[in-house]
């Protein structure tokens, strides 16, 4: 009878933890005036995007779109959104996309949570290094177990990682992800230096780090998808702070520059559902501290409406671009620049 | 009591670790090369699992990439893809892909070039040993293709497996025969024999073949004794004809003569992952060191003498240039020129040891 009720818990925990989407707690927020560029990527004839799960720009402003198509495919752009290339042709490490970033080098990194890899390609587009090991698919397929309990994460494996960011030195950040709770760090040369984080919700602790960003000082905000919250880490993945009133972070980016600012999407969820319709699907303009400054967006498939957003580039803080997983498509956002309105404060 | 117990036993597993430390070994000085191989825009590698030259000095690289795929619509699941063969001249220029789609390619573990320059391939996903001519056509099929895939459903109480590197399945009695369970590698003698290590599977032996491919023997089972293996992972031969086996599981190289009957063992050597035996008249071994499953921690490459004596060491674990990233392969076919193949930093390595001055 116990057992019986431990596995139903464990049930609706996950249900709950998985698909649970909640209204921002933060109200009154100004909204921040935008518009979307009509038909800014142009594909040739013969490719197509499938969900959008990544978009990073590097600091030419080409633009590097991580889809999950008939296979998983890495696309690069121009600034203007015209077809550059594909890279990775049939990688051994592509099979189910979940990020792209682009560091301060300009080298391209691809988080993939099918493989369990994470990718560092050069410029030029040729694999730099790769961290996690996809496992080898030799032993037969295994059916998954209900109610498992979690994998002790090890150092060099992940277990469906969600994203990747550096700091100054070079450390390289991963969240990891919807197996594992924990963000890890590496140097420079993939060797592994720490990590942090738990299953659960005390502070400190992961209920899927789903995407995260770091600032000039090196501190890490993630993404704590399902407890509804960012979390703010300092460079030694210590706890610092937690901003709970945006929603569920599916995605979050911070700007560069002297002025800082932190995007937070309370995407809609991808599951569909219509009572989630009305209070998701907006984009939270941040300081660093937490303090909101505007809000944008709001949820469906039309032009400037979005859909599932995955995953926000924001190099330019006016200019964002934002990938979408339910509507297969990367939108170019025009944002009107708040600056002025903060410098009148 | 049951603490005890546990206690004592992880003592048992750890002592001969201590026992068995690498011997000091005179560093070997050698520089690599990291991007010596020149691949096509939308060519990359994966895990390299196999490297070998021909006496071109031709390279065929057989590498994990693409993606394992298990194909639906039916109610079997069939699998395809996962690994391809590339063939590069001896400046590391792209000359052509081999085999494209072929039935046997899986999950990669060894390349091998024979006397005659024919190409040989280990799949350990296919179970399957293929020979290619020169020319990169089919010459002979080892072992067969499971027809499909299988589903293990997991115990409830079993808890997740530790990473492992293969000793999968139940001791086995290493079964006299045509089939592999997960081959590793392949070698041949100057009668054109072949000599398969299988491998990762519950057969735990290695099989020999005449040069037409009929079976003649076999010999090794599961266990630590003379003349068995704990997952016999890279196999090579001298000149002479004796059979040199990496018993990764083990920690040792065993050497054998050509009919199986055991010659002698080298230990402190660490984990043997990838041997080769160099070409030229005074031949010496190579054995790769893999201490760690992440190839992050402890890592090197031994040249031995064939009697087992070591000459030197050279390399460190990691994912920089220099560094050995679970080597899965080595090519010796000159004697200071190695091509290493690595499975967790997906390339080939070109490593010039420095020659000892004569004294």
């Amino acid at each position: 009878m116990k057992t019986i009720f431990f596995l139903a818990v464990v049930l609706v925990a996950q249900v709950h933890s998985l698909f649970a989407q909640t209204k921002a707690k933060a109200q009154n927020v100004p909204e921040i005036a935008y518009q979307s560029v009509p038909g800014f990527l142009k594909l040739p004839a013969n490719l197509y995007l499938g969900e959008g799960i990544g978009v990073a720009t590097n600091s030419k402003g080409h633009v590097f779109v991580y889809t999950r198509s008939g296979d998983t495919r890495l696309f690069e752009f121009d600034q203007n959104g015209n077809f550059v290339r594909e890279i990775g042709q049939g990688l051994y490490g592509f099979e189910f996309a979940h990020a792209v970033r682009v560091d301060r080098d300009d080298n391209i990194w691809a988080v993939d949570e099918g493989s369990n890899m994470v990718i560092k390609f050069t410029t030029d587009g040729r694999v730099a290094m790769v961290l996690g090991r996809r496992p080898e698919a030799v032993e037969g397929l295994v059916a998954p177990l209900a109610g498992a309990p979690e994998p002790q994460p090890e150092p060099y494996v992940f277990s469906r990682p969600t994203d990747v960011g550096f700091d100054a030195a070079g450390n390289i950040f991963v969240t990891d992800g919807y197996g594992n709770s924990r963000v890890v760090k590496f140097d420079k040369n993939g060797r592994f230096v720490k990590q942090a984080g738990t299953k659960g919700n005390q502070p400190g602790q992961l209920n899927l780090p789903h995407t995260m960003a770091m600032d000039a000082s090196g501190n890490v905000y993630v993404g704590d998808r399902s407890n509804a919250r960012v979390q703010v880490f300092d460079n030694d993945l210590n706890f610092k702070s937690i901003y709970d009133n945006v929603g569920n972070p599916w995605a979050v980016c911070i700007s560069p520059g002297p002025h800082q600012y932190l995007f937070v999407s309370n995407s809609i969820p991808d599951n569909g559902l219509a009572q989630y319709r009305d209070i998701t699907g907006e984009i939270y303009k941040m300081e660093l501290d937490g303090t909101i400054i505007g809000r944008f967006g709001k949820p469906g498939k039309q032009l400037g409406e979005f859909s599932t957003v995955h995953e926000i580039d924001c190099r330019n803080p006016n200019e964002l671009l934002v990938a979408e997983i339910t509507a297969w498509r990367v939108q170019k956002i025009l944002l009107r620049s708040t600056s002025s309105t903060r410098q009148e404060r | 009591m049951r603490w005890l117990c546990f206690g004592a036993m992880v003592a048992t597993l750890l002592t001969p670790d201590v026992f068995q430390a690498p011997a000091p070994a005179p560093e070997i000085a050698f520089d690599a090369s990291a991007d010596f191989l020149k691949l096509p825009s939308d060519v990359y590698l994966g895990e390299v699992a196999g490297v070998a030259t021909n006496s071109r000095g031709q390279l065929f690289v057989y590498t994990r990439t693409g993606n394992p795929t298990v194909a639906l619509g039916n109610s079997r699941l069939f699998s395809h893809g996962g690994s391809r063969l590339f063939e590069f001249d001896r400046t590391g220029a792209f000359v052509r892909e081999i085999g494209q789609g072929l039935y046997a390619f899986l999950v990669a573990h060894a390349v091998r070039v024979d006397a005659q320059d024919n190409i040989w391939i280990v799949d350990e996903g296919s179970n399957q040993v293929v020979k290619f001519s020169a020319d990169g056509r089919v010459l002979m099929i080892l072992g067969r293709k499971p027809e499909a895939v299988t589903i293990r459903v997991p115990s409830p109480s079993s808890s997740p497996a530790p990473p492992s590197r293969g000793s999968s399945g139940a001791a086995g009695a290493g079964g006299a025969g045509d089939q592999f369970l997960r081959p590793s590698d392949v070698a041949f003698d100057s009668d054109g024999n072949i000599f398969v290590a299988d491998g990762h599977g519950a057969n735990a032996r290695i099989a020999k073949f005449d040069r037409t491919g009929r079976f003649l023997l076999s010999w090794g089972s599961r266990g630590t004794d003379s003349g068995q293996f704990n997952l016999p992972h890279s196999i090579a031969t001298d000149a002479q004809g004796n059979v040199y086996v990496a018993d990764q599981g083990n920690k040792r190289i065993q050497v054998f003569d050509g009919k199986g009957a055991f010659k002698s063992q080298i230990t402190n050597i660490g984990v043997p992952q990838a041997v080769c035996v160099s070409g030229g008249a005074h031949q010496y071994l190579y054995s790769s060191h893999s201490g760690d499953v992440y190839g992050m921690d402890d890592a090197a490459i031994y040249k031995l003498e064939l009697d087992g004596r070591v000459v030197g060491k050279f390399g460190s674990a990691g994912k920089q240039i220099k560094q050995l990233g679970l080597v899965n392969a080595i090519d010796c076919r000159t004697e200071n020129t190695l091509y290493v193949g690595e499975l967790t930093n997906w390339r080939v390595q070109k490593l010039t040891l420095q020659a000892r001055q004569p004294r």
